[in-house]
């Protein structure tokens, strides 16, 4: 028995720890521990909830908008504030661009290099690389010059001995399965969606201003539309927008869906190892007649337990009895005592480290060990994020996920249980990227058509004032963020801010296990994983990288004892 | 291993022509500021030096200014990261985690000493011995010191290493402190949340070619990008001489592009570039886009709200002198912990400015508590 130390735990975002004891080369428990807190309830407190969006958005700066967008929603709810046709629609292409941007980029700069040897390509023949790249793709940039130019470049960055970004990776691992041709293709697209990504979040300049953090607004979107006026959402701006889409749609078919399908092909392994928990949460998302109409969510809403896919429970985040947050492992305490669990709107977060004094070298995992709370719904841990929205579709019955679904399955010559894995994750992620780049086609032609009636209406004012505020009020707001599962809820009185709280994606995922000693959805996922040696960890990082962690992380393993028994070295 | 390459090197081995190395660097002293004369400063720079290490540091913050960095359009981040930088410690894209990640931070301290360049993302909480903030078990200060100290140059990115930003607006419940409070040695500062993309590999670039800091205001700011508000050069400006202002969100004046001030707009008390260079390559800044500036350069501009209660609020509001009033006014009270490194400053401006302080003591108070 061994335990493994990785700190931090490297392309994420944020600051997050894991600890695991590996048995006979597998996985046989692990602690995840978020080592950052910000307080941003307490800095809430007392704010005009209209500027709400504007700190909760700060949450992320990855996926950037997630929480803008909840937290307008949060008030409009409070408020009873609907929003005009158009501005559902440009949130929604905002929402969109968000997924399309950050899925890619997780795909290629977060995740790839767990998948991808870097330094094989320098071995790989280009003109095999571009057999590759014609056969699975239609993609113009598959000429053997442009991969031998590619590979020249890497091949001088190596040579130059200062290796950057890829010093003392973990290249060679008997776990990289990808022959060298392959390996160069990634690292091909790795510079191309690099340089692509920086041009669909223009999309979040037009509508919001600029990103990361675009503009929001409660009661609609703060862009006017006007088409006799240049100083507006005018032909050029909306021009601009769809040739924006229409890249993303050539980027997503042709370069990451077959890079994704043609490297799952040789770890279908992986396809076996980090499912994790059986029970999956879906809030839904985009809207199409209004967002107190969660039928007419393109995602749609619901729980699944125990992988039971004959059955969507519905899921209310009103009810005190659904959704509950546990302090039992996390640095917090709650004024009944730290076994208690509690509803957001009653949440309550002050501060109470019991952690040791940096430097550490381990934590204590038996008592408190993270700065994250532990979610739950009707007491059970649950997964969030693109499996999740997956399968709570599938099991819904909707069209576009099946038809996606079976494709990749077909393709793969794997059964449909492959997806509750870490390969099955990682896939989502990239089945529904596909699914979003044609639904902001169809929300863009909404919008144009919405615009060619006569509607150019953005914000509705009824609300704004808020001296037609009640005295108090109390609101939720959900998305889906690409990580998944978000919600704001809020209580506003005296038309300030009394209580707001954040439950996010990665809160459900990475939190530590509840009092009831049952773990959350990382830690979960990691049993099983086996780790071929315990001095490269990649592995660990394939499973936790498949949820695209927004918290950094790092995971320790110790001997029996407790005790560091080795750290990493690697050439 | 073969020697480290210049840029000149890279490029030689990339293809390229001598002359389009020359393009490139009349383009990188035109990013730079800098006219002809100093060209040929670029082109040495370039062809003699090994690609410069950079350590990035990650504490309180939400990535966004990394987020932004990758999307600069010129030069392009992988010719940034690839060519012209070597970027031996970043958590957001490194290959390596865990302790090989640590091992190349040491490897860069050790190596390069008093010649890497420091870039430091996020505020870092003093609070209770450091516990808000910790990776690889060290808190985040103790790591800031210790990377600081042979550092060539430290650059605090984005508002929340250069103010504090979000994690600092009151209560600030885990001691959040900006780059410059802590460390004794000069620290450019580079505010926004985020910075524009193209600001921050222009101030790197700068560095990188000049072998010295830019110029930088009484805040530590490069004066390249924070010399102007955002008031004075935002293209809606005649709209606010000419008293033409949106009332209500997408009201007929919105929907004409009127002037946003009495939406709260806080582009009079914001230095920045949004309105020049604007966002994502030029494609916009917020008020273009309708909404008004949050003043996210801004020390303390969390607290300088509710964002929507416009300036008009604040008392001595008159048309354009009293906007000018509160931009100056704003400036400098911010400017109170004037950093020792400030390298230039005009002297009668500041007495001026001065003078101004003086006359409007009560002004300021008021600007400064904007909170409810």
């Amino acid at each position: 028995m061994a335990r493994i130390v990785v700190d931090p735990i490297t392309r994420i975002e944020g600051h997050l720890r894991i600890e695991a004891t590996v048995e006979n080369g597998v996985i046989t428990d692990a602690y995840s521990s978020g080592t950052m807190v910000r307080g941003f309830e307490k800095i809430l407190k007392g704010r005009d909830p209209r500027d709400a969006w504007a700190f909760t958005e700060r949450a992320c700066g990855v996926c950037t908008t997630v929480h803008a967008l909840a937290s307008v929603r949060t008030v409009e709810d409070a408020l009873g504030i609907s929003v005009p046709k158009n501005a559902e629609l440009i949130r929604n292409l905002m929402f969109c661009t968000q997924y399309v941007q950050d899925h890619v980029v997780h795909f290629y700069h977060l995740h790839a290099l767990d998948w991808v040897d870097v330094v094989s390509a320098l071995k790989a023949d280009p003109n095999e690389t571009s057999t590759i790249a014609k056969a699975i793709s239609a993609w113009p940039k598959s000429s053997p010059a442009y991969f031998a130019a590619v590979q020249q470049r890497v091949k001088t960055f190596v040579e130059s001995g200062q290796l950057g970004i890829f010093a003392n990776g973990y290249w060679g691992h008997p776990a990289y399965k990808l022959p060298p041709a392959v390996n160069l293709l990634g690292v091909a697209h790795y510079l191309e969606a690099l340089e692509w990504q920086k041009e669909i979040v223009k999309i979040h300049a037009i509508f919001g201003g600029k990103n990361p953090h675009p503009n929001y607004l409660v009661g609609g979107v703060p862009c006017s539309i006007n088409l006799e006026e240049v100083n507006a959402i005018n032909s050029e701006r909306l021009n601009f927008v769809g040739s924006l889409i229409k890249g993303a749609i050539d980027m997503v078919e042709q370069v990451y869906l077959p890079d994704l399908l043609a490297v799952a092909g040789f770890y279908k392994d992986w396809a076996a190892v980090g499912g994790g928990l059986k029970n999956y949460l879906a809030y839904g998302d985009l809207p199409t007649r209004g967002y107190n109409q969660p039928d007419s969510f393109k995602f749609p809403r619901g729980a699944i337990l125990d992988r039971n896919l004959d059955e969507i429970h519905e899921v209310n985040p009103r009810d005190s009895e659904e959704i509950k947050e546990y302090i039992s492992h996390s640095w917090y305490k709650y004024s009944d005592g730290d076994d208690a669990g509690k509803h957001p709107w009653d949440g309550e977060t002050e501060f109470n480290y019991t952690g040791p004094k940096p430097p550490y070298a381990h934590l204590n995992v038996d008592g408190k060990y993270s700065w994250l709370k532990t979610p739950r719904w009707k007491e059970h841990p649950m997964e969030v994020g693109p499996l999740a929205r997956i399968l709570v579709a599938y099991a819904s019955g909707n069209d576009d996920v099946k038809e996606v679904v079976g494709e990749a399955l077909a393709k793969l010559d794997v059964p449909v249980t492959a997806v509750f894995s870490t390969l099955g994750r990682t896939a989502a992620r990239g089945l529904e990227t596909r699914l979003v780049v044609r639904w902001m086609k169809e929300f863009y032609d909404d919008l144009i058509a919405n615009i060619k009636a006569g509607d150019t209406r953005t914000f509705n004012d009824e609300k704004w004032d808020p001296n037609t505020w009640p005295a108090t009020a109390e609101g939720v707001g959900m998305s889906e963020a690409p990580r998944g599962a978000l919600a704001h809820w809020i209580r506003i009185k005296d038309k300030q801010i009394d209580n707001y709280q954040l439950v996010v994606p990665s809160t459900w995922n990475a939190s530590p296990r509840d009092g009831m000693g049952q773990r959350s959805a990382y830690e979960e996922a990691l049993i099983g994983t086996p780790v071929a040696n315990v001095d490269q960890p990649l592995e660990i990082l394939r499973t936790i990288h498949s949820f695209d962690p927004c918290i950094a992380c790092a995971v320790h393993l110790y001997d029996p004892a407790g005790k560091h028994i080795r750290q990493v070295k690697v050439v | 291993m073969a020697e480290n390459l210049t840029i000149w090197q890279t490029m030689q081995a990339k293809g390229h022509s001598r002359r389009e190395f020359l393009k490139f660097c009349s383009f990188a002293a035109a990013l730079a500021g800098i006219g002809s004369a100093g060209f040929p400063r670029v082109l040495r720079a370039f062809e003699k030096e090994p690609r410069p290490p950079v350590i990035w540091l990650h504490f309180q913050e939400c990535t966004c200014c990394s987020e932004s960095f990758i999307r600069s359009s010129h030069p392009i981040v992988a010719d940034v990261v690839f060519d012209y930088l070597s970027l031996d410690y970043t958590e957001t894209l490194q290959a390596a985690a865990g302790f090989q990640a640590e091992q190349c931070m040491e490897d860069t301290m050790k190596k390069f000493a008093g010649k890497y360049i420091l870039l430091v993302e996020g505020s870092i909480p003093l609070e209770d011995d450091g516990i808000y903030c910790t990776i690889a078990g060290k808190s985040a200060v103790d790591i800031l010191r210790e990377t600081a100290k042979n550092a060539a140059a430290v650059i605090a990115w984005g508002s929340c290493a250069s103010n504090g930003c979000i994690q600092g607006a009151a209560p600030n419940p885990t001691g959040a402190t900006p780059v410059h409070d802590i460390l004794s040695q000069p620290v450019i500062n580079v505010p926004g949340c985020p910075p524009i993309a193209e600001v921050m590999t222009a101030v790197v670039t700068h560095i990188l070619v000049f072998g010295k800091i830019p110029e930088l205001d009484s805040q530590g700011r490069p004066r390249e990008f924070y010399s102007r508000r955002v008031h004075d050069t935002c293209y809606r400006r005649p709209t606010y001489d000419a008293g033409l202002f949106v009332e209500s969100w997408d009201d007929e004046n919105a929907r004409k592009g009127y002037c946003l001030y009495k939406m709260g707009c806080r582009g009079p008390v914001t230095y920045n570039a949004c309105a020049v260079t604007r966002w994502n390559e030029g494609t916009s800044y917020p008020i273009q886009s309708g909404h008004g500036c949050l003043g996210c350069s801004e020390n303390g501009f969390w607290d300088n709200g509710p964002f929507y209660r416009h300036l008009a609020s604040f008392p001595g509001f008159g048309i354009e002198t009293t906007a000018d009033t509160i931009g100056t006014v704003v400036g400098v009270a911010a400017a109170v912990g004037v950093t020792a490194h400030a390298i230039t400053t005009n002297i009668r401006k500041r007495k001026l400015i001065a003078e101004e302080i003086q006359n409007s003591v009560p002004e300021s108070g008021d600007v400064e508590g904007g909170e409810e």
